[in-house]
């Protein structure tokens, strides 16, 4: 009798009946996160997209006025100056990081001594926060006391300084130059990464059947190293397209509104000027973009599994 | 060559590879001076900040009686100025109140996904894991403005709760998309081990997942700390008043006034804000780079 009573499952009580049902289980784990995020980040996106179809202002809930401020961006020549700058700032800058980020990861890639030491610097810049670096940008773009121009003509290269900010040439050339400068470590470092990944047999191997080193790079490392570049170059173009910080810090836009990016521009209509729809609608014009980089490497990356045999 | 162990080269058993079919000058000239020049580059405004904010005003803009690269006479005056005359010592401990409590809110809500996600394998995670990765990629430059008008009908407007409420929605993603491949490579039968003998899936996770993957907790532990402290947009947007801002707004806003950029006390200012994250970073490198290279990796 004593077995039999001791055996017994104690009646099961409330909490642990929770415990035991995966589903109820389940649901809690996952509350703060789904809270957080619906509240947070899906609700804010729908409301971002509604206020692009009103006159809100600050202080002001505005009332629904259909797609006119989209007919008044598509009218608006700094809007579309904004565009323009935003995909030729992400293009130069993302063309540039991913080939100079690239030679450097095969560099650090290399047997060098205090190899530790070289891949912990360079991945310095990026760790800095963006506003910081970007003001000593802000410096050594100086219009008087750059110390490049100060380098440049102890050199004898040019005889005035450079006026790296206030020309609207310039300025583009100078922000990207920034923008390059902090990304180069996440993609050298990101595809470093990939590259310890692939087999030294191999290189050996193509060696052996007479490959130089262009060879080797083109039909041994670049081949495995495709997937890798496409995740982290969609990572590197997304946060290029949507950059805010760096041109805020160095130009706010100008000169004449000739390193306005989009989300910039938003800011300064939306938050600057209050006028929230407007720069809500700034806003949303940048999400088709974003959606088809998304996409684009999404189903390249579908192709490339299905052809190595991966299931679903 | 030493401390190119295993681990720095997994995939070639014998130390040094093919390097032998190099030629010493032929390496200097394809790999030490160009990897030279990246360092130099990559660190020179590390220099600069760091050069300017021990600069004495005078020497700043006289290039021309003393080399601009080097400083003669070293002054901690910028540095006196910017922590005893300005807000920003105040604006460094808002930066580490507002990223220490938006890190421990988005790990705990992220173990907890990550966990029920890989583990409980409830219908339908693998829809939210994607669901979740797919909010990684919603960059804050689009959700500012709505979110603005959130923080300021909550009440929130220039108190910390705005920015510690908001940080995780680009933090909770992360760390969960880097969680769920930690608890994937923790072997299932420990856990199932674990259930036979009794356990519930709360004492699971949490004596048995959770101190198998510290070196995760780390990773994103110090990651996110590291994205709250260099966050701006929202930063920028929903806080103020002087005495609420936290480190990049205030140096950026306070310390620039439009008459006369005080140099020294601006580069003062960035070379301090990036000292707790470059000291967190040196403690933790490899952390860093697993937790960086992780989230591409999956």
């Amino acid at each position: 009798m004593a077995v039999t009573t001791a055996a017994a499952p104690p009646r099961p009580s409330f909490l642990s009946r929770i415990a035991e049902s995966r589903g109820l289980l389940s649901f809690g784990f996952m509350l703060p996160t789904v809270v957080l995020l619906l509240v947070f980040l899906t609700y804010p996106l729908g409301l971002g997209v509604w206020l692009g179809f009103t006159d809100a202002r600050i202080g002001r809930p505005g009332v629904f006025i259909g797609l006119e401020n989209y007919e008044y961006l598509w009218d608006d020549s700094v809007f579309w100056l904004s565009v323009f700058n935003t995909v030729l700032y992400t293009v130069s800058a993302s063309i540039l990081k991913f080939a100079l980020g690239l030679w450097l990861a095969l560099l650090l890639n290399e047997n060098l001594p205090f190899k530790s030491f070289f891949r912990a610097v360079v991945l310095l810049p990026w760790v800095v926060p963006t506003v910081l670096s970007a003001i000593a940008f802000w410096w050594i773009y100086d219009s008087q006391f750059s110390i490049i121009s100060w380098a440049l003509k102890q050199m004898g290269l040019i005889d005035h300084n450079i006026n790296f900010l206030g020309d609207p040439q310039n300025a583009r050339a100078s922000v990207i130059a920034a923008n390059v400068w902090r990304g180069i470590p996440f993609v050298a470092i990101t595809l470093l990464a990939g590259l310890q990944t692939i087999p030294q047999s191999l290189y050996e191997a193509a060696t052996l059947d007479g490959a130089g080193r262009w060879q080797l790079f083109r039909y041994v490392t670049l081949p495995l190293l495709t997937p890798i570049i496409a995740i982290t170059m969609t990572f590197s173009v997304l946060f290029t397209f949507t950059d805010f910080q760096l041109i805020y810090v160095l130009t706010r836009g100008g000169p004449v509104n000739a390193t306005h990016l989009m989300a910039t521009l938003s800011f300064q209509r939306g938050i600057s000027g209050g006028q929230l729809g407007e720069g809500a609608a700034i806003a949303v014009a940048m999400i088709p973009f974003l959606l088809g980089a998304i996409l684009l490497s999404y189903f390249g990356l579908q192709r490339r599994r299905w052809q190595q045999g991966g299931g679903d | 060559m030493a401390q190119i162990g295993p681990k720095a080269n997994p995939a070639g058993g014998d130390e040094g590879g093919m390097t032998y079919l190099q030629s010493m000058p032929r390496r200097v000239v394809t790999i030490y001076v160009p990897l030279a020049v990246f360092v130099i580059v990559l660190l020179f405004p590390f220099y600069w900040m760091t050069i300017t904010a021990i600069k004495p005003n005078v020497e700043m803009t006289s290039y021309d009686t003393s080399s601009p690269f080097w400083v003669v006479h070293p002054t901690l005056q910028n540095i006196r100025y910017l922590l005893f005359e300005t807000s920003y010592p105040g604006w460094l401990l808002n930066t580490t109140i507002i990223s220490i409590a938006a890190t421990v809110l988005s790990l705990i809500a992220a173990v907890l996904a990550a966990y029920a996600i890989e583990r409980l394998r409830f219908s339908g995670s693998r829809q939210v894991g994607l669901a979740v990765f797919l909010a990684y990629l919603v960059p804050p430059s689009i959700l500012f403005i709505p979110l603005s008008v959130m923080v300021f009908n909550l009440g929130l407007y220039d108190t910390p709760f705005a920015l510690i409420l908001t940080y995780p929605t680009f933090l909770v993603p992360f760390c969960t998309w880097l969680l769920m491949g930690y608890f994937r490579s923790i072997p299932f039968e420990l856990e199932e081990c674990a259930l036979i003998d009794g356990a519930s899936r709360w004492q699971v996770l949490t004596k048995i997942v959770l101190p198998l993957s510290v070196p995760g907790l780390i990773s994103a532990g110090i990651f996110a700390f590291t994205l709250s402290w260099n966050e701006f947009i929202y930063a920028l947007t929903f806080i103020q008043s002087s005495e609420n801002k936290t480190v990049p707004v205030g140096v950026l806003t306070e310390l620039v006034r439009s008459d006369v950029y005080e140099w020294g006390s601006l580069m003062a200012g960035a070379l301090i804000g990036s000292l707790p994250v470059v000291i967190l970073y040196s403690f933790f490198v490899e952390h860093y780079v697993s937790s960086m290279t992780g989230a591409v990796k999956e």
